[in-house]
């Protein structure tokens, strides 16, 4: 795993040093609101219903043992003994303290961890695949290619102040985990007809108000000249970017309005002036990046171990378990283990102080301390032997952390909504929890198969409704809470954006509706289709007839 | 049931929602909200609000409207009421310790 060097450390203590006495300057009285509101949002501490929330960015997913431990830490001591993890790959805490965050910060430092950049129109954490480094059909590690953006990226100059937020995300394998076309910036590793490993580059993806899909702007990039084009890309976008009008800020609006050809044109001429530039990287460079992704040492394991075998026998729930947390890894003999934080009924996203302390524990154990966030809200022990799956699942279970079911009808993406988030219009949480509950009830029942229902409490899409095979959006009509329906998004290779199927649907009736929905395709369904092949391939109209049944 | 104005402000210190009382302070307490007959007057005071320093010093004052019923005072959105009586879900280090 990647660990500081001496710069990162210096620079991270003077940081918080710095927040310190900006923060005891607030509380004195010497700087107003006013003053003090950008310089708390650059160290990731937002204002939100309850208190303030510190969101703690988690580069590329990647987690130590050590730095699980510090954010159990930091739930316990500064917060009401819980965290959440985000569809950033980030951790936000509710519970905050302004008085307490110099000490909060200092803590997480330790553990080589902060809240820079994750607010404010500059450059954010850079996500990867949560599979990095371990997928079968993994081509190149991409938190190599995090981790040189993240170094580029942390406090450049001319891009602190862009015309709004900026989001990357990174791929290294053909089948996109990470959702890279709705991103400013998404990044695909692949091999060219010659052979060689370089990058596709995609521009103008996102959710929100205007949801968009992005656009290819270059088929193949060679590797050391990523941050060249990309620093190529972010110029055009400082440069032309509306800064006039905040819903019209983000480069998808740039791209889609200019087109993507034109936008190529504009990148490919900055970087012709710099491309061989300062900003060209050194196969050195890029080695000595590297080395901080080896793969650890596995030992050699059985790739049919017997005990594996009996236990999947003899227990329904472990074989159930293992067919949908379980993995294969590149490696013979191991395994991925995804980790569910959605036990139905449950607040998807949240992991109690206890929880992730028990997690370090096991991820030492079985994943050679590391652990991965995932942009679903889940946790993955990356290198788990398979020999080891029987008692690390009933470690998991005893800590409620074994819910079979990635992926599944109950794996809820829902973003914090009005229980907590001053920009919502409507609840997310408790909608997730119930229909976590009836949905997992279906599944139990119909075998649902893959299925994503995605849930934001406003526009802003932080839940990315937009790209769940059913998206709900909470809105607000007249002081009451509404849910708009949207089918048919999808945020893997073959992405794409939901339609909305009709009016929006009244709090007390949106579980009954997304239920309904889900039975009428279990009655249209054909061999082994999930709800996203069946609705497109029969269409809106059935789902539509059930909608206005229910409501 | 009768619609009046009242302030709301979060407290600087620990971000925690405060309500402005009627002897003009800040309390955690909803039940202790300072009822007032018109937005504009509570619109000057939530104003006002931001210039004050100190331990009880507030952070974006703003005005509400709440429903009185004999005694009982809520406030009309489900935001505020979320507010004043915090998530309407269990979080899940509660739920555990519940368990
Ligand atoms: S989608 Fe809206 S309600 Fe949900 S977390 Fe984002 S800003 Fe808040």
């Amino acid at each position: 795993m990647y660990r500081y060097d001496e710069f990162d450390h210096d620079f991270l203590a003077e940081r918080v040093a710095q927040f310190g006495d900006q923060v005891a300057r607030r509380l004195s009285g010497e700087l107003t609101e006013e003053e003090f509101r950008p310089l708390r949002l650059m160290n990731g501490l937002y204002l939100q219903l309850h208190a303030y929330m510190l969101r703690i960015a988690i580069p590329y997913g990647t987690l130590s043992a050590t730095q699980l431990r510090a954010l159990a830490h930091v739930a316990r001591r500064y917060d009401n003994g819980y965290g959440h993890f985000t569809t950033r790959q980030n951790m936000q805490f509710n519970w905050i303290k302004l008085e307490e965050v110099p000490q909060a910060m200092a803590d997480l430092a330790a553990a080589e961890m902060h809240g820079i950049q994750t607010s404010g129109n500059c450059i954010r954490n850079v996500t990867a695949d949560q599979w990095a480094g371990v997928a079968p059909d993994e081509i190149e590690d991409p938190r190599v290619w995090c981790e040189i953006i993240r170094q580029w990226s942390t406090l450049h100059p001319e891009f602190s102040f862009l015309p709004r937020k900026f989001k990357i995300a990174v791929t290294g394998s053909p089948h996109d985990r990470a959702a890279v076309r709705v991103h400013d910036i998404g990044l695909r590793l692949h091999r060219n007809e010659a052979g060689e490993i370089g990058f596709e580059v995609m521009v103008g993806g996102g959710l929100g108000r205007t949801p968009y899909i992005a656009k290819t702007i270059r088929e193949f990039l060679p590797k050391q000249d990523l941050l060249s084009y990309l620093e190529a890309i972010l110029r055009v976008y400082n440069q032309l970017g509306r800064r006039d009008n905040i819903y019209k800020a983000r480069i998808k609006i740039l791209v889609h309005a200019l087109g993507a050809e034109k936008i190529a044109e504009l990148v490919e001429a900055e970087w012709q002036q710099m491309r061989d530039g300062a900003l060209k990287l050194p196969q050195a460079t890029i080695d000595a990046i590297s080395t901080h992704f080896a793969p650890p040492d596995y030992p050699t394991r059985d790739p049919m171990p017997p005990q594996l075998m009996a236990a999947r026998l003899r227990d329904p729930d472990f074989a159930r378990w293992l067919r949908s947390n379980v993995a294969p890894h590149r490696v013979p003999g191991y395994a991925i283990v995804s980790i569910s934080l959605k036990p139905e009924g449950a607040p998807p996203g949240d992991c109690t102080a206890g929880q992730m302390d028990a997690l370090a524990d096991l991820s030492e154990r079985y994943s050679f301390g590391e652990t991965r966030v995932t942009h679903e809200q889940n946790l993955v022990f990356p290198h788990v032997a398979q020999e080891h799956l029987p008692e690390l699942w009933r470690a998991l279970d005893a800590l409620e952390l074994a819910t079979p079911n990635i992926g599944l009808a109950s794996d809820i993406i829902a973003c914090p909504g009005l229980d907590y988030c001053s920009l919502a219009n409507a609840r997310s949480i408790p909608v997730a929890q119930h229909l976590g509950q009836r949905l997992g009830a279906l599944d139990r029942q119909h075998d649902l198969g893959n299925l994503q229902v995605k849930i934001s409490g406003c526009i802003n899409a932080c839940g990315h409704h937009h790209v769940g095979h059913i998206g709900l959006l909470g809105v607000d009509k007249n002081g009451e809470e509404f849910y708009q329906i949207t089918l048919g998004g999808s945020a893997a290779d073959d992405a794409s954006l939901g339609a909305i199927l009709g009016p929006a649907v009244a709090y007390d009736k949106v579980v009954d509706t997304v239920a309904s929905l889900v039975e009428g395709y279990v009655g249209l369904r054909e061999n082994g289709e999930r709800f996203l092949d069946t609705y497109r391939r029969v269409g809106a109209a059935p789902f539509k007839e059930r909608l206005n049944a229910a409501r | 049931m009768t619609v009046a104005h009242a302030v709301t402000a979060n407290r600087l210190r620990d971000g925690i929602p405060v309500y402005r009382t009627e002897d003009g302070g800040w309390s955690p307490q909803f039940s202790a909200v300072g009822q007032l007959a018109t937005a504009a007057e509570a619109e000057a005071i939530a104003a006002a609000a931001g210039a004050v320093n100190g331990k009880d010093a507030v952070v974006g004052a703003y005005a509400i409207t709440v429903e009185v019923d004999g005694a009982a005072v809520r406030p009309t959105s489900l935001r505020e009421r979320i507010r004043a009586e915090g998530p309407t879900v269990q979080p899940l280090a509660a739920m555990r310790k519940a368990s």
